[in-house]
């Protein structure tokens, strides 16, 4: 899933300005599983604003709405009143559901009240790990299902760097060396052999550096006469 | 043959090492300025006291004088350089153009390494780039002489750089069992020499040699091992405690501390433990001598080029070969 948390609230406070009427949205999916942005996150940060700007002597109009998905355009269509309301949308969704809302009110101030980390997993309670960095080209079958890419600060294919020490990262002590961990992975599976081979420079177009990605599957497009 | 007599670069260190001498690198730091007289200066107290020295590349992602312009600088002071190239910085386009600058500008060898992470230097906001990783770096560098082609496939029309290629090992990394093959990988990715980390730990270091020597790795790629002179206790114990990947036993940190010890003097006190740091490293150098598979050493005096002519004297490295 997404990874997310909520930016400090002066930031917040800041992007909100003096608008008067404030609309909350949260988004029920990712970001309500880290505890960032669905509907108690946004109902907690919503009095707090409301709070705070009559304690200020400004008291703003704060409403809160929580919609299933922000990255779905049927999703947005029902909160339309609202938004139109609002002087400031206060999106509580990660970077796409910001987007999302931006890009179906093209009217509307929506300003993000989280920043979206990484594409992780809750490890424990409370503690969310990356996992995944989205390269586009996955190589997890060659490495025990440890990813380099996400995980090894540096992005190496061919085993750890001089800094692995004791199972950890040379940039701190709470960080896993990913490389120790495929390497007690493949050797358990009997599998050293595949750290044996050298890895090709890897081909990021596939990743972000290739530009901002697409997919289109024309399988499942609509025909055009459908789409209109 | 090619026009280099039979040599993969022609490089002095090249030289040596194929004529089977106990090789002695060194390390030249670039300012964190952009006085090429520094350089001049560092060059003249290693020259004729090292086969080759080491132009660090940004060393602990601190910025200084490029590892080329300063390699350049060095040759044109008559100190072969090693340029230092680390992959943290750049992505293979500029890599490959960088070193055909630097062919062209008269160095020789380089040095391939991954690059410390940019959290422990001064600019820690910094992206970090690791396009390519050290292995491949060598890989690419070394097709760019052997292939005759740039890392994408495509022909190099006329001069193309022939350097002699290095790699680094950390002994003393994790996992230990994996080290003597990672530095196989690199023999195998084309490397041919290695420079290793710092050694203190020397029973260690044994170790990791007879699994190297029982591989056959030395007999693939040759060998420098490590060593350096310690300035003061405090050096000893930050890089047995702080730094990520070092070894250094008690027991040289204890021969530190105890070297000062009594001295009221404070500059008496700091040279009787530069003196003790010397000691340890000439002994070093002459444990280094006896162990299977290692063909020199690569000292490194960091911010301390005086006290190679010192050492190389003191470890009967002196006069250094001339190979022609």
């Amino acid at each position: 899933m997404i990874v997310a948390e909520q930016k400090p609230i002066a930031e917040i406070q800041t992007l909100i300005g003096d608008a008067k009427r404030v609309l909350v949205v949260g988004c029920g999916t990712c970001v309500t599983v880290c505890f960032a942005g669905g509907e108690k996150e946004a109902g907690i940060l919503g009095s707090l604003l409301r709070m705070s700007s009559q304690m200020d002597g400004n008291a703003k109009d704060v409403s809160e709405v929580t919609v299933q998905r922000q990255c779905e355009w049927e999703y947005l269509d029902v909160i339309k009143d609202k938004v139109a309301d609002a002087n400031v949308v206060l999106s509580l969704g990660c970077g796409i559901g910001v987007q999302a809302l931006a890009e179906r009110y093209p009217n509307a101030l929506v300003v993000p009240g989280l920043n979206t980390t990484f594409m992780g997993m809750l490890q424990e309670q409370g503690v969310w790990v990356e996992r995944c960095a989205a390269c586009g080209n996955c190589m997890l079958g060659l490495t025990g299902g440890i990813c380099p890419i996400a995980r090894c600060s540096k992005q190496l294919l061919n085993g750890p760097c001089g800094g692995s020490s004791k199972g950890k990262c040379e940039i701190n002590s709470e960080t896993d060396c990913a490389w120790q961990l495929i390497y007690d992975k493949l050797k358990a599976q009997n599998r050293l052999h595949l750290l044996m081979e050298i890895n090709p420079p890897k081909d990021w177009r596939t990743s972000r550096d290739g530009g901002p990605r697409k997919i289109v599957r024309e399988d499942l497009r609509l025909p055009a006469a459908e789409k209109a | 043959m090619s026009e280099n007599n039979g040599f993969k670069s022609g490089s002095n260190l090249e030289k040596v090492l194929r004529a089977g001498h106990f090789a002695v690198t060194a390390e030249l730091g670039p300012p964190k300025n952009a006085d090429a007289e520094t350089i001049r200066k560092k060059a003249a107290i290693l020259k004729g006291y090292a086969d080759a020295a080491n132009i660090t590349d940004n060393q602990t992602a601190i910025v200084r004088m490029s590892s080329i312009g300063a390699g350049a600088l060095a040759v044109q002071a008559g100190l072969e350089p090693v340029v230092q190239m680390t992959c943290r910085d750049r992505n293979r386009l500029a890599m490959q153009s960088d070193l055909l600058g630097a062919y062209a500008l008269g160095v020789r060898n380089v040095l391939c390494l991954s690059g410390d992470h940019q959290t422990f230097g001064n600019h820690p906001q910094a992206k970090n780039v690791h396009d390519i990783d050290s292995m491949q770096l060598v890989q690419m560098v070394v097709g760019l002489r052997d292939k005759n082609s740039f890392q994408c496939g495509e022909e190099i029309k006329g001069v193309n750089p022939r350097f002699f290629v290095g790699a680094v090992e950390n002994p003393f990394g994790d996992p230990f069992d994996f080290r003597p093959y990672r530095l196989g990988k690199k023999a195998k990715a084309g490397a041919d020499f290695v420079q290793t980390q710092l050694i203190y730990n020397v029973p260690r270091f044994r170790e990791f040699m007879r699994r190297v020597v029982d591989l056959g790795v030395h007999e693939q790629v040759k060998i420098l091992a490590g060593v350096g002179p310690l300035k003061t206790a405090g050096a000893a114990k930050y890089m047995r405690d702080q730094v990520a990947g070092m070894d250094v036993p008690d027991e040289v940190v204890n021969r530190m501390e105890a070297a000062g010890k009594g001295i009221e003097d404070k500059k008496e006190k700091a040279a009787a433990a530069r003196e003790e740091g010397i000691k340890v490293c000439v002994e070093l150098i002459e444990q280094m001598r006896e162990i299977p598979g290692v063909a020199g050493v690569h000292i490194m005096a960091i911010e301390w080029e005086e006290a190679i002519p010192i050492i190389t004297e003191r470890a009967g490295l002196l006069p250094r070969p001339v190979v022609a």
